[in-house]
């Protein structure tokens, strides 16, 4: 395959270049919008306000999700808010500061266009959401209240309780729903796309697996929206839901679409730390605690086992405001994390497994009383309270990093579309605006500029760009990936019949371990090697035989081979994020390359070598992936070295 | 309530419900667990239940979950005879195995409701939900470019118990609480979480007599005032909205004027 990266992105001052896109694109009218089927695949913020948007412009539209119903999207779960560059505060905010702020905030790997047009439309999506009956937080004067959050020096973010993400998924559901309800819309739960289907060149379905019955299903249609989500339980434990996966943007690599700089992790800073091999997921607690808590640690070694209410002042080593005194505790996340690991490395962490740190609330209860911290944080007090049975009230809490968010995924153009003519990607999946690290509150707005206020206007251009040729189910192209789908699964149930020495899960956790020890918060060249080889090793035992109890075969709901086929595709994405990591040798953002740090332990850029986005081809071997580069130009907001100190 | 601090693993007794699909008859099939730690979640002990089955050769259970932090509002088991189990005000995943002690038996079933066909196991079919939220569970505000979200004031009380009403999971507890299987918590619900908002007006009347139509068509049943749900909602969903409903219902019935036809002949 001849790949040419082109972004396509509108010329001239950037203020305008989505103007001059809406005012120079293809239409299609009313009555042809009818005529038009689009897949939607996902039902999260990305995928719900998509399928929403596009079933009331008129297309008809098929929306699909692994859950029960659309509502349960993984973007339920985001807690602290959602920016917009409002300016509600005057604060000094405005739509060219949020831009900015990404693109440093990204450390300069991100798109600089794509970016402008996320923070125009970010106003909008708050507009949208009120009207769609999103009850977010409000001051007593009847206006929206607004807080900072996650290192910012302004106060854009939007917020309804801790529960921001539902709100706002709710919001794009019952939107959905109504085009449900109108019949534009079609929902197709329990439904697992496991195959992308290519026509001349162009997406024009998918395969599909029922997971009630297990039967395999073709749907067709003029183009293909992926909403998919993120992949970060590639790391097995992650804040990520538990079904959460890559299938979806794997399979349309494995058909030829480009997977953006796969490395580019976030690790948060904030969570509940790992208790024991038990453990399913990690705990995120919200990063707005950071706003009143302050992070520490004993100053000795001999004082990690002491009470911490024991640990005097002056034996405490606030580090963060130590090595960071303009932004202290409000650090972005990746120099959060990174200062975590350090002091742990150092033999000062807490808690049982000592890979932890205090954030502690004890000054902001002197300096407000425990009624106000209760009244912001006490849904997250309690939850904490449930999970560790510590009050954190009287005891300070014990924290974590741990894998939040991937800002890598399918490499798109300023359309939001992948290499591959017809196939969109949007949300969590595509390798994104937010660069080497995304700031806090900024996927929820991302998720949904891409599906409400991006998507019906670059689809729209697409399908009325040229005459698609007419496709059905019955085309060579379905009958050849329903092939291919039903021998893999043929082979999952003789794998399964082989057996092996461990389940399924057992070897999916050992991945998990594999990719935090070595792709994880800090890479080097020898941690990569080692990655790599580890994973190929788990992929032949997994190629061999693993222990997975099939009593009728695979026509049949069964959660674990669900978690078996994710699994196949995890264990490709290790290593290619392995790859990608290895390449990529410098620091950047959530990327931390050991080789490549200031005296003070900071991340070190490379512009001159590495300010492009590294877009890998599957070439058949998931070894040896091939590698395309869009290169990143920054015409507005010019490569400084990131410092919060 | 502060629970025991002993790390100590424990034996759990676990009685589950197998049932094939929803057209075959279900039985409990009991299976002892070792090595549980109190510090464990139920879903993973039952994560390890199943990791233990497998290698005995043993079909796993079928469970539902996916956030595990008790937002999402997949899971969904009766454990001892109450939805989401002994803790209130959390769901499934949010239960912690230190609320148990060693040698306990835990009973373990799927939401039990004529609405909710059982799927497979422990896994039910609530669908009926989204049907209901289909036929008027929104504002009707087009999706694209609204005026500024400021240009309409909501007072903060408003905005508040609007929210209250919107916290709302979906899972289905209060049905499987409630001994007559009413959908009434959940429904009053969203119609208080839009009733509450100005937003929400232009389709307040239509809304309550659509959705309260539509769940009696799903086949739940009636609300008697009988409280069992909202003390097994994970997210304490107050009572007091199905008062509001019932409010709002008898208005709109009062109020309602059907849409007339639109489009004129001009
Ligand atoms: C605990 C937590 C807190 C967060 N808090 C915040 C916050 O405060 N602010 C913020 O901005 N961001 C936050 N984030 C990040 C943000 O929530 C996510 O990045 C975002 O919601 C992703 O949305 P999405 O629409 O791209 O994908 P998702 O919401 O993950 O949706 C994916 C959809 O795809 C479907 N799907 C997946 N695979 C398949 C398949 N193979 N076939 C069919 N369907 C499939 C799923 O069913 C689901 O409907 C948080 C994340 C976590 C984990």
């Amino acid at each position: 395959m001849d790949i040419k990266l082109d972004a396509k992105s509108p010329q001239g001052p950037i203020e305008n270049r989505w103007a001059k896109f809406k005012g120079e694109m293809k239409l299609v009218s009313p009555a042809n919008k009818r005529k038009h089927t689009v897949i939607v695949v996902g039902t999260g913020l990305a995928g719900g306000a998509a399928a929403a948007s596009l079933g009331e412009q008129g297309y008809q539209v098929k929306s699909f999700c692994i859950s029960d119903s659309p509502r349960r999207a993984h973007s339920i779960a985001a807690q602290g808010g959602i920016n917009a560059a409002k300016g509600y505060m005057n604060d000094g905010d405005s739509v060219y500061r949020l831009f900015y702020e990404t693109v440093k905030g990204g450390d300069y790997r991100s798109r600089e266009s794509n970016v402008h047009r996320l923070a125009e439309v970010s106003r909008d999506i708050i507009d949208q959401s009120v009207a769609a009956g999103v009850p977010f937080a409000r001051e007593y004067s009847g206006e929206l209240a607004n807080r900072s959050f996650g290192g910012t020096q302004v106060s854009r973010t939007f917020y309804a309780r801790g529960q921001t993400g539902q709100q706002l998924l709710i919001g794009a559901y019952q939107a959905m729903m109504r085009q449900v309800d109108e019949g534009t819309v079609k929902m197709h739960t329990f439904r697992e796309m496991l195959d992308l289907v290519i026509v001349d060149g162009k997406a024009r379905g998918i395969i599909v697996r029922n997971l009630l019955t297990g039967e395999i299903e073709r749907h067709v249609a003029d183009a293909v929206v992926l909403a998919t989500g993120g992949y970060g339980r590639v790391f097995f434990l992650s804040t990520n839901a538990f079904n959460s996966n890559c299938t979806a943007a794997w399979r349309a690599h494995k058909r030829g679409a480009l997977f953006g700089n796969p490395c580019f992790t976030q690790i948060h800073p904030t969570c509940i730390p790992v208790s024991g091999d038990h453990q399913s997921k990690l705990t995120l607690m919200s990063e707005s605690l950071r706003n009143d808590g302050r992070v520490w640690v004993p100053k000795k070694k001999e004082d990690c086992g002491k009470h911490p209410n024991e640990i005097k002042d002056e034996d405490r080593d606030y580090y963060l405001e130590r090595r960071y005194p303009t932004f202290g505790n409000l650090v972005p996340r990746d120099v959060a994390s990174r200062a975590a690991k350090v002091v742990c490395d150092e033999g000062r962490g807490v808690g049982e497994s000592k890979r932890a740190v205090y954030l502690d609330f004890r000054d902001a209860i002197k300096r407000v009383g425990e009624n106000v911290i209760r009244e912001k944080y006490g849904n997250l007090f309690d939850m904490y309270h449930e999970i560790t049975n510590e009050n954190p009230y009287q005891v300070p809490m014990r924290i974590y990093p741990a894998v939040h968010y991937t800002m890598g995924g399918l490499w798109v153009d300023y359309s939001l579309m992948s290499n591959i003519p017809g196939l969109f990607v949007l949300g969590e999946a595509n390798f994104s605006d937010h660069g080497a690290n995304r700031l806090g509150a900024s996927a929820l707005m991302q998720g949904l500029a891409d599906g409400y206020f991006v998507i019906p206007y670059t689809l729209t251009n697409y399908l009325g760009s040229g005459k698609l040729e007419k496709v059905d189910v019955g085309h060579d192209a379905f009958a050849k990936a329903e092939g291919d789908t039903n021998k893999r699964l043929e082979s999952i149930v003789a794998r399964a019949k082989v057996g092996g020495a461990r389940t399924v899960l057992e070897i999916y956790r050992d991945l998990g371990t594999t990719m935090w020890e070595y792709v994880g918060m800090e890479r080097t060249d020898a941690g990569l090697k080692t990655a790599i080889t580890k994973i190929q090793a788990l992929r032949k035992e997994f190629a061999a035989g693993f222990k997975l109890v099939l009593p009728n075969g695979v026509k049949e709901r069964n959660q674990l081979l669900e978690v078996a086929l994710r699994v196949e595709d995890f264990l490709e994405l290790g290593e290619l994020m392995a790859i990608d990591a290895l390449d990529r040798r410098e620091s950047c953002g959530g990327h931390f390359r050991a080789e490549s740090q200031t005296e003070d332990g900071e991340a070190k850029r490379d512009d001159e070598n590495f300010a492009h986005v590294s877009a890998w081809q599957y070439t058949g071997d998931p070894s040896k992936p091939a590698l395309h580069k869009e290169k990143l130009v920054f015409e507005y907001v010019h490569p400084t070295t990131r410092s919060y100190k | 309530m502060s629970k025991s601090t002993d790390k100590k693993p424990m034996n759990i007794t676990f009685k589950l419900w197998r049932q094939k699909d929803a057209k075959s008859e279900g039985a409990f099939e009991t299976h002892a667990l070792g090595g549980v730690s109190p510090d464990m979640s139920f879903l993973e002990a039952m994560d390890l239940l199943n990791d233990d089955l497998t290698k005995k050769g043993i079909a796993p259970i079928e469970f539902e979950s996916d956030c595990r932090e008790g937002i999402c509002g997949t899971c969904s088991c009766v454990i001892n005879g109450q939805a989401h189990g002994p803790e209130r005000g959390a769901a499934t995943c949010q239960l912690y195995m230190r609320n148990f002690k060693d040698g306990d038996t835990l009973v373990v079933e799927p939401w039990r409701a004529a609405a909710f066909p059982v799927i497979k196991d422990l896994v039910v079919d609530r669908g009926a939900f989204d049907r209901i939220i289909q036929v008027g569970g929104y504002t009707g505000a087009k999706t694209g470019p609204h005026a500024d979200a400021n240009a309409m004031l909501v007072a903060k009380p408003d905005a508040d118990q609007a929210m209250d009403a919107a916290a709302c999971i979906g899972c289905g507890a209060c049905v499987a609480a409630c001994p007559n299987s009413s959908a009434s918590l959940f429904v009053s619900a969203k119609i208080s979480h839009l009733a509450m908002l100005p937003q929400g007006h232009p389709l307040r009347e239509r809304r309550v007599l659509r959705m309260v139509d539509q769940m009696d068509q799903e086949g739940f049943g009636h609300c008697t005032n009988i409280g069992e749900c909202q003390s097994a909602c994970p997210k304490d969903i107050k009572i007091d909205f199905i008062a509001q409903m019932r409010r709002e219902y008898v208005k709109a019935v009062m109020n309602y004027r059907p849409e007339s036809a639109s489009g004129g002949t001009g």
